[in-house]
């Protein structure tokens, strides 16, 4: 196995979306999206109909991971906020607990100053969440153990399966 | 590192191709975007100069389909070949489920290829992962070329773990689905296994 995995349950799942919500409302965001730092989207949230999370999600990972390059040349640890200001529309990117990256993407109608307030409360919160979730898997008290794992009866019947 | 979401019921896995410069990783890529359902595939995204040589990575989800419930998608990322993008390797490399090594046939290019999986057990090696530990295929790409190293010569250089590999033009897309199902296929062993093992 290679490092850890990411796994998320829908209790921890339903606390964070819930968070991503309320910072969207409180700060008048347009979207706000959660990405691991190796680019899977976790969540998203807001206006979001018309737009590739998904590609915005790597991209996303790779620009942090590029900046964290950078900022050990430098010799800080990591850039911890980047801000990307464009004519109609603002990216705030902020990493969390060293490990999940959140998103708002935000226009005229809030404020630089707004989000990075309502993200600081927020980082709390969701950094808080993703202990409590990391404790979870390392104590092996989530379903994964348990008959409801997906992996627990894979055959390569089914990988077969998946390419047609 | 893969993704596990029990609550939308996702497993998202990332495989990475990496190999020297003009093998033909973009190339494998771009023929799976073909070649792929419509409704399957996402938007290729490629970071590249404007004379199409990859400068960051290309990046390509897959979403396959279900297994026992669970949607199963692979998130497939390229490498810039050209030595001196070491750095964003590096980055690429981060997370990554299962590794695809691109090899180029061609004579001249056996000592790149070399150096190339040198560098990628260096990179593994850095983020904590072991190259002869970790999901693992090797295609030895443009195969229809006259000057082409002989098949068995090319495992005795590049693959002596003896993992799966492949012949390919990928141009052509032979050999480019074997490659990345047998790839696919170790990655979710390997899920699984790490979750029986705990």
């Amino acid at each position: 196995m290679i490092g850890s995995d990411l796994v998320m349950y829908d209790e921890e799942f339903k606390l964070i979306d819930a968070e991503l919500q309320r910072l969207l409302s409180q700060s008048n965001a347009k979207v706000v999206f959660l990405v691991d730092k190796n680019g899977q989207l976790i969540a998203a949230t807001g206006e979001t109909e018309n737009l590739d999370t998904t590609s915005l999600a790597s991209l996303t990972a790779g620009n942090i991971a590029a900046t964290g390059g950078m900022a050990k040349l430098l010799g800080e640890k990591e850039f911890s906020i980047l801000f990307h200001e464009g004519q109609r529309d603002n990216i705030h990117i902020s990493i969390i607990g060293q490990r999940v990256i959140l998103v708002v993407i935000f226009d005229q109608r809030s404020s630089l100053g707004l989000v990075r307030l309502r993200v600081k409360k927020s980082a709390e919160i969701l950094g808080t969440i993703f202990n409590q979730l990391l404790q979870k898997v390392e104590t092996g008290k989530g379903p994964s153990k348990g008959a409801d794992s997906p992996f627990a009866e894979i055959t390569d019947e089914d990988i077969d399966k998946l390419f047609g | 590192m893969s993704f596990i979401n029990y609550s939308s019921r996702e497993i998202n896995c990332k495989i990475v191709y990496y190999g020297p410069g003009l093998c033909g990783k973009t190339t494998n890529l771009h023929y799976i975007y073909k070649k792929t359902n419509p409704d399957s595939k996402g938007k290729m995204i490629s970071l590249a100069t404007e004379t199409e040589r990859t400068l960051f990575f290309d990046f390509l989800p897959l979403a396959l389909g279900e297994i026992r419930g669970f949607k199963t998608r692979f998130h497939l990322y390229t490498v810039p070949g050209q030595v001196f993008y070491d750095a964003s390797r590096k980055l690429i490399l981060k997370g990554v489920d299962g590794l695809v090594f691109v090899a180029d046939s061609q004579v001249e290019r056996m000592e790149a290829n070399v150096e190339s999986v040198e560098n990628l057990r260096i990179n593994l090696a850095e983020q904590g992962y072991n190259l002869d530990a970790v999901p693992y295929v090797v295609q030895y790409n443009k195969r229809d070329l006259p000057n082409a190293v002989p098949v068995a010569e090319m495992k005795r250089a590049l693959n002596p773990r003896g993992v799966p590999d492949f012949e390919a033009i990928a141009s052509e897309g032979n050999g480019v689905f074997d490659t990345l199902k047998a790839i696919a296929k170790q990655v979710i062993m390997e899920l699984k296994k790490g979750q029986e093992g705990g």
